[in-house]
């Protein structure tokens, strides 16, 4: 058996034992939120980008709950509908935190929050050529992945479903096909709604889980964030293991032989 | 005597006697650790805040981290 602690996956150089990445966004407060993270396991967080409160400058601030020396921050271009908006934001986010590993998102509209992955391909390339290591939320297109890859993605993340949306993994087919035609890390991002989704993604052959709604609107979050570690590790486990052949008919698990 | 610059930051606009971006985020109760600067649409390094004068009209957005997906 393979020991869950020699399990390790490796994105741009950085290698990580949790293939569970949550977001830090929707939480009821940063107490919550801080113990959700400890209880997924996670050792990577999405944030977003913002401008300062500058009236009221005293508000608590993510960093004071979640400590990027010991959590990998992973700054998000959420909300950004243009490339030059995601490169703006990731440039201001590098000088913030002294990060290259980001994550790209352009959207294409507000109903759906897909991907417009005409954008997204130019952006990354131009991140890429700047030194960034983009790992990119993406349409679930096994072309478009390829795409991105050459642009210099150092992880390709599909949406399961829309994002925020928790209905969970909507194409396995494309997924699958995205994983076996990666070279670098493929991580479901968006769509999870519960523990079996993530074991669905895991069990497809993804290298990890992104998500952020799922845990957070739960009604125990807590709760919810260790049913995902444990769903992930499961999935993760049952990859490896290689599942059983699908029967079209029933096969006895008794011997037939030595029936009184 | 302190010249007043008139500034626009994060889009609103702003009157401050800070002579250098580090003054001013400090004058606005922010750690210069923990935020990052835009100066006149060009990221200010973090290294330099302290060098960089200010001039009356400047742009600046200063952003940080929140909670986010």
């Amino acid at each position: 058996m393979t020991d869950t602690a020699t399990d390790s996956w490796t994105v741009a150089g950085q290698t990580f034992t949790s293939r569970l990445i949550v977001g830090t966004g929707k939480y009821k407060d940063f107490a919550q939120n801080a113990a959700a993270v400890e209880a997924s396991g996670a050792e990577i967080v999405t944030v977003a980008v913002r401008r300062v409160n500058i009236s009221d400058p005293s508000q608590p601030v993510l960093m004071d709950y979640i400590d990027p020396k010991k959590i990998t921050y992973l700054p998000n271009t959420a909300g950004c509908f243009t490339a030059e908006d995601a490169i703006r934001t990731l440039r201001l986010a590098r000088e913030a935190g002294g990060w290259e590993l980001v994550k790209l998102e352009v959207l294409g509209e507000a109903r759906t929050l897909y991907p417009n992955m005409v954008e997204t391909i130019r952006a990354c390339e131009v991140l890429a050529n700047e030194g960034f290591k983009p790992m990119v939320y993406c349409t679930d297109d096994p072309i478009a992945a390829q795409q991105l890859e050459q642009a210099g993605a150092v992880a390709i993340m599909p949406l399961g479903a829309p994002i925020g949306s928790g209905l969970g993994i909507q194409n396995q087919v494309t997924i699958r096909l995205i994983v076996e035609g990666a070279k670098v890390p493929v991580l479901v991002d968006a769509g999870v709604g519960t523990a079996s989704d993530a074991a669905v993604a895991m069990e497809l052959g993804c290298d990890g889980v992104l998500m952020n709604t799922a845990i957070a609107e739960a009604k125990d979050p807590v709760r919810m964030a260790r049913a995902m570690k444990l769903a992930v590790e499961a999935g993760r486990d049952a990859y490896l293991a290689g599942r059983m052949g699908r029967r079209k008919y029933a096969d006895p698990s008794s011997p037939l032989a030595g029936l009184i | 005597m302190t010249a007043t610059l008139s500034l626009t930051v994060n889009g609103d606009p702003l009157r401050t006697a800070a002579a250098t971006i580090a003054a001013l985020v400090r004058e606005l109760g922010l750690n210069p650790a923990k935020v990052a600067v835009e100066h006149n649409g060009a990221i200010a390094p973090r290294s330099t805040l302290e060098g960089v004068a200010l001039a009356d009209g400047d742009q600046l957005e200063i952003v940080h981290f929140v909670g986010g997906g």
